[in-house]
């Protein structure tokens, strides 16, 4: 009778460290699955341009510099990031506080279309752009009248940069509003604080690490767009050109390793800046 | 009267907010107008321009059909590799903890700070002449560059974070419990997966799904380095604007243009319907 239990008692047991066993292996088997993934589809094409970039250590960015309207490209794409980044920090955290805070007709509009450029494709974008605000429309020839040309000059670029990037911002910092509680910001307001200073010294603490955050990814997408760009740039070198569609008219004329030198260069700066910023959220919700 | 002036004193500050907030939905709502609206109304409008005709015309053409097949074909090839091993991938993240774990999930959002042109910069340099695997693929005759292989490839690679950064939350969320429980009660692998986590996590993986539907369906820096742009062959839908723009056929531009758009909004509104529909189902019960 007790040999009987004992016998099932290690045979139950057997079964579960099979079990386990089994279990163990196909956890090992999906994330080899994973990692395998990661690697083949990311992180070789990144080794690829990254070992051509660095193909002579850091004299290959000097070359990069080097290349005839390099410096003027990188410099453009630079300063339209940081400017679009800005005003969509801005923009949207009006927006998002907008949306979450008012009533009036038409809101869920305004909601569904802060939403359209992340369906809309960036070369449809580029194109409607240059649809209304180009030489060939009457809006575009009014505005030329006035003498703010859009389409061919650095407006039109931060125009682009504006439309794909709207979202970003607007959706990090919605949620948190949401959460936050608006006693909080009434008791200010009881306590005779004024709109513009509860704001500041209530809301905008709290949305802080959202607001960061959101115009981080904005700067990224920033100093990569190309689809939205390249129609409404003109890219004329040295001027209106940006780096992406520098990268790309490299490619094109078959100079791969000045390209990739370029490239480089951009991925740098972008991965340091969401390195460092990163950090600098971590740090702040720590505190 | 000491209590009511306090009282009146409120409704007229509470009115000074009310103006102030209207003042700020109008900037709002004309910020979006300027970017987007007008946009949008200036496209469709020059679509039809030329007549409602414009539209049958373009969409009879056989380059233009085989841009919109091309287009389909990378994108539902992006979403089955996506999603399938984005589940893999978000459900390892999620349930293992291991050494690298920190490193896969910074890899995973790598795509994210390249921008497209330099993706399909890395397919040049892996696939083309002197490339990493140009040898490889050119003794088996295999042609990747200049080809479907590496559009899909590229589109692939931008796509990879949407369906990891979706369902990664809703993983975490609903913990190991219900699965635990449903294997106690005796149900394989494949079915608690299948009852128990996909339920779970429906809506996020469609969600990733459709975002991933409309990027594919948009993605052009990338795409039109690998392509070669051969007509008629390695065109797709965006492709066909970027040349046909360059060759003078705006109206066919705007068309297909109009039709890719409308896509992409159709897909990610059904979605977020859908989304809305259940939510309100649940709450309901």
């Amino acid at each position: 009778m007790s040999g009987a239990a004992q016998t099932l008692g290690i045979r139950s047991a057997s079964l579960r460290s099979k079990d386990r066993r089994l279990a163990a292996l196909r956890h090992l088997g999906l994330r080899a699955a994973a990692i395998v993934y990661l690697g083949a589809m990311v992180a070789v094409p990144i080794a690829a341009i990254v070992t051509k970039g660095f193909g002579d250590g850091l004299g290959s960015f000097r070359t990069a510099l080097a290349v005839p309207s390099a410096g003027a490209a990188i410099r453009l794409t630079l300063i339209t990031a940081a400017i679009a980044t800005g005003i969509n920090a801005a923009m949207g955290t009006l927006i998002a506080w907008v949306l979450v805070r008012s009533r009036f007709p038409g809101r869920r509009v305004l909601s569904a279309m802060v939403d359209l450029p992340m369906a809309i494709p960036t070369l449809v974008t580029g194109l409607m752009l240059l649809t209304l605000y180009g030489p060939n429309s009457p809006i575009g020839r009014a505005l030329e009248g006035v003498g703010l040309q859009v389409a061919f000059t650095v407006i039109g670029v931060l125009l682009a940069l504006c439309v794909v990037t709207l979202p970003l911002v607007v959706r990090q910092v919605q949620p948190v509003l949401l959460e936050l509680d608006p006693a909080e910001e009434e008791a200010a307001a009881t306590l005779g604080a004024g709109a513009w200073l509860s704001f500041r010294k209530v809301v905008l603490p709290a949305i802080r690490p959202a607001i960061v955050g959101g115009s981080l990814l904005t700067f990224a997408r920033c100093i990569g767009e190309f689809g939205s760009v390249v129609l409404i740039s003109g890219n004329r070198a040295g001027e209106t050109l940006t780096a992406p569609v520098f990268i790309f008219q490299l490619t094109n004329q078959f100079r791969p390793a000045e390209a990739a030198s370029i490239a480089t260069l951009m991925f740098a700066i972008s991965f340091a800046l969401v390195l460092v910023t990163s950090r600098l959220i971590v740090r702040r919700t720590d505190a | 009267m000491t209590v009511v002036a306090p009282a009146r004193e409120r409704d007229a500050r509470r009115g000074g907010a009310g103006l102030g907030r209207g003042v700020l939905a109008a900037i709002a709502i004309a910020y979006v107008a300027i970017l987007l609206l007008l946009p949008l109304i200036g496209i469709v409008w020059r679509a039809f321009q030329p007549g409602m005709s414009i539209v049958g015309e373009t969409l009879s053409r056989p380059e233009v059909r085989h841009a919109f097949l091309l287009t389909g074909i990378i994108t539902a090839t992006t979403i089955v590799v996506t999603t399938a091993f984005g589940l893999v991938v978000a459900w390892v993240l999620v349930r293992q903890r291991f050494w690298g774990r920190a490193l896969v999930n910074a890899v995973v959002d790598l795509p994210f700070a390249l921008s497209p042109v330099t993706v399909g910069l890395a397919a040049v340099l892996l696939f083309g002449t002197g490339g990493w695997f140009a040898d490889f693929l050119a003794a088996r005759g295999i042609q990747v560059l200049f080809a479907l292989p590496s559009m899909m490839l590229v589109t692939i690679f931008i796509c990879i974070p949407f369906t990891i950064r979706e369902l990664v939350p809703v993983l975490e969320e609903f913990g190991l419990e219900e699965e635990d429980a449903a294997r106690t009660l005796g149900a394989s692998i494949w079915q608690t997966f299948r009852h128990v986590t996909v339920p779970n996590i429906r809506w996020a993986l469609l969600y990733g799904i459709a975002l991933t539907t409309a990027r594919s369906i948009g993605e052009i820096g990338a795409v039109l380095i690998v392509s070669g742009t051969i007509a008629g062959l390695t065109e797709t839908a965006t492709i066909y604007i970027f040349t046909a723009l360059e060759e003078r056929l705006v109206a066919r531009a705007h068309v297909v243009a109009l039709i890719l758009a409308l896509t992409s909004i159709c897909v990610l509104v059904t979605i977020e319907w859908l989304h809305r529909r259940t939510e309100e189902a649940r709450s309901n019960a």
